[in-house]
């Protein structure tokens, strides 16, 4: 299998604060999930893969491409990008919040097309908003707007999904959709998530483990050598365990 | 919701022939059917109708369509229902100049340069409230170093503003018979609007608005943060830069034909978000013409209120606007 996103000795500062170092990873097709604990550098990791952010030293290929190389729009439409706590003001309905998702395909001139609103009728059904087409952001609960908010970044209809903490504000039948959702999506495109839940992070096909800004482990979800690192980041606080033919990770409480 | 965007839009244009007709027809004995038909008939009909009421009425519905326009574009960039157009510092920097020429008209109308004394007050004053403005906004943009973080211009925007009123304040304390002429530009003016101005804030309206639709969509996905807009394939920096320049141009080019009009952009937008919210697109065009409605009954109300005098335009944007946004507060407060 191809890595469509290659990251080589990335060094990442944020401000004077180094907090990526010297980092490799390989994304291959499939969902991968980037896991650690608070302040390990997850979130900043993915907004280096998205370009958002320079690397200070090393770089992030993407299609054997420097990222750097690439245009804004070219990028726009090879990465969906959703941020953590994503926000969404302003007076837009549902509808042309996710339509903003077509604006790397678009440019500031272009005219949707029916392609065009294809994909967002689409991402609306995938994320079950379809209904609140017409409803304002403002008029949405915190989970309903996260939905809102995935639709926008899976309109974009790009090969590489990345997201921060997708499941942000879901209720529990709506953070299994979600998962099921990127579980589908794994099957045509590269989705990286940063998770902090560590029993929804199981679900991926692969877990990349971080700790202070470096790669501690990477593996398939039923990795034993994965889930003993998991264990001692987590300072023992977690056992993980199969429930059903699934990998689970359960807190130790006593 | 496209229903009652376009239902605002057509309510706001007939809003606009009517208060252009209505333009035609105030004059000193107030608002009468009667006096105008007779005006129409008379001999001086073409030359007060035609010279001076109609640019005057045409001119305050382009003005106010530029600081509508402005406050809409200020609102949208700094993600702020507060901001308005004078924010980044271009109030101050058009009345700092607006000082500067008249406190150097006087100097020299002390001496023997009368001729210069006479062009300076007929064309200085309009050119120098515009570079000023565009000074102000420049002078921001250095502070901030380029548009690229919000509160960085904010914050500027408020420097640049206090700095150069106090510089004001100092040139009127060494000129004081500019300060006449100062409290003119700062409480606004429709009266002096003649064709002249009307096509240049006519061509200004023209070329602004069509453009800032264009980049309006910069705005929307603003509204999802500065990375996901990145993220979005918009290369921020010059693009901010540039609605930036159509904030200071559209702000100047009003500022230098009306002075100082309180209000207009700031609840322009507001009154639009009200009725019918929508993306910056069609708040843009909404506010344009809230605001071209707006200053134009405001134009209207202060030829005819007290009449056979006139009450400063400015004044009563301000006493109404101000009074639109507190029940708007009060409304939002009850919900």
């Amino acid at each position: 299998m191809t890595a469509l996103l290659v990251a080589t000795d990335l060094h990442v500062s944020l401000g004077a604060r180094s907090v990526l170092h010297g980092l490799n990873l390989s994304l291959e097709p499939g969902w991968t999930a980037i896991v650690g604990p608070n302040g390990a550098g997850k979130s900043t990791l993915l907004r280096a893969l998205a370009g958002l952010l320079p690397a200070r030293r090393g770089q992030v290929l993407l299609k054997g491409r420097a990222l750097a190389a690439w245009s804004a729009r070219e990028r726009g439409r090879t990465i969906a990008w959703l941020a953590q706590q994503g926000q969404a003001s302003g007076e837009l309905n549902v509808r042309e919040l996710v339509e903003l998702g077509r604006l790397p395909h678009l440019g500031l001139l272009g005219t949707p097309t029916a392609v065009d609103r294809a994909a967002v009728d689409e991402a609306m059904r995938q994320t079950e908003c379809s209904d609140w087409a017409e409803r304002r952001l403002q008029q949405l609960s915190g989970g309903e707007r996260q939905r809102c908010l995935l639709a926008r970044a899976l309109a974009v209809q790009a090969p590489l999904i990345l997201l921060d903490e997708p499941t942000t504000h879901l209720d529990p039948p709506h953070q299994i959709a979600v998962v099921r959702l990127l579980q589908r999506l794994a099957a045509r495109h590269t989705v990286v998530s940063v998770l902090h839940d560590l029993p929804l992070a199981l679900q991926a096909d692969r877990l990349v483990l971080m700790r202070q800004g470096r790669v501690v482990a990477t593996g398939a979800h039923d990795d034993a050598a994965l889930h003993s690192a998991l264990c001692e980041v987590f300072e023992q606080a977690i056992r993980i365990v199969r429930v059903e033919g699934r990998m689970v990770a359960l807190p130790r409480l006593g | 919701m496209q229903r009652r965007r376009q239902r605002l839009l057509l309510v706001l244009l007939a809003a606009s022939v009517a208060l252009l007709l209505l333009g035609l027809m105030a004059g000193g004995d107030g608002l009468s059917v009667g006096t105008f038909a007779a005006l129409l008939q008379g001999e001086d009909g073409a030359l007060i109708i035609g010279q001076i009421r109609a640019p005057r009425s045409l001119g305050a519905w382009l003005t106010g369509g530029l600081l509508g326009l402005a406050g809409a574009l200020a609102q949208g960039l700094f993600r702020n229902p507060l901001a308005d157009p004078f924010l980044l510092g271009s109030a101050s920097g058009a009345s700092l100049a607006v000082v500067a020429v008249l406190a150097a008209g006087t100097v020299l109308g002390k001496g023997a340069a009368w001729h210069a004394a006479g062009l300076l007050a007929q064309v200085g004053l309009v050119v120098a409230a515009f570079a000023g403005a565009l000074g102000g906004v420049l002078l921001t943009l250095l502070l901030a170093r380029g548009a690229q973080h919000s509160l960085r211009l904010l914050l500027a925007g408020v420097v640049v503003g206090v700095v150069l009123s106090a510089a004001g304040d100092l040139l009127t304390l060494g000129a004081p018979e500019a300060l006449r002429g100062r409290q003119v530009f700062m409480l606004g003016s429709t009266a002096f609007l003649g064709w002249q101005s009307c096509a240049l804030l006519a061509a200004g309206l023209a070329l602004s608005l069509p453009l800032a639709h264009r980049l309006s969509r910069t705005l929307d996905a603003l509204v999802l943060g500065e990375d996901s807009a990145r993220s979005l394939g918009l290369a921020l920096a010059p693009l901010r830069l540039s609605l930036v320049g159509l904030l200071a141009a559209a702000t100047g080019l009003a500022v230098s034909q009306a002075g100082l009009v309180a209000f207009v952009g700031l609840a322009a937008p507001h009154l639009v978000r009200r009725y019918a919210p929508g993306p910056h697109g069609h708040m843009l065009l909404g506010s344009t013409l809230a605001g071209a409605v707006l200053l134009l009954a405001a134009d209207v109300a202060a030829r005819t209120l007290v009449a056979p005098q006139e009450l400063p335009v400015g004044v009563l944007t301000a006493l109404f606007g101000g009074a639109y946004l507190l029940w708007l507060l009060q409304r939002q407060v009850d919900a």
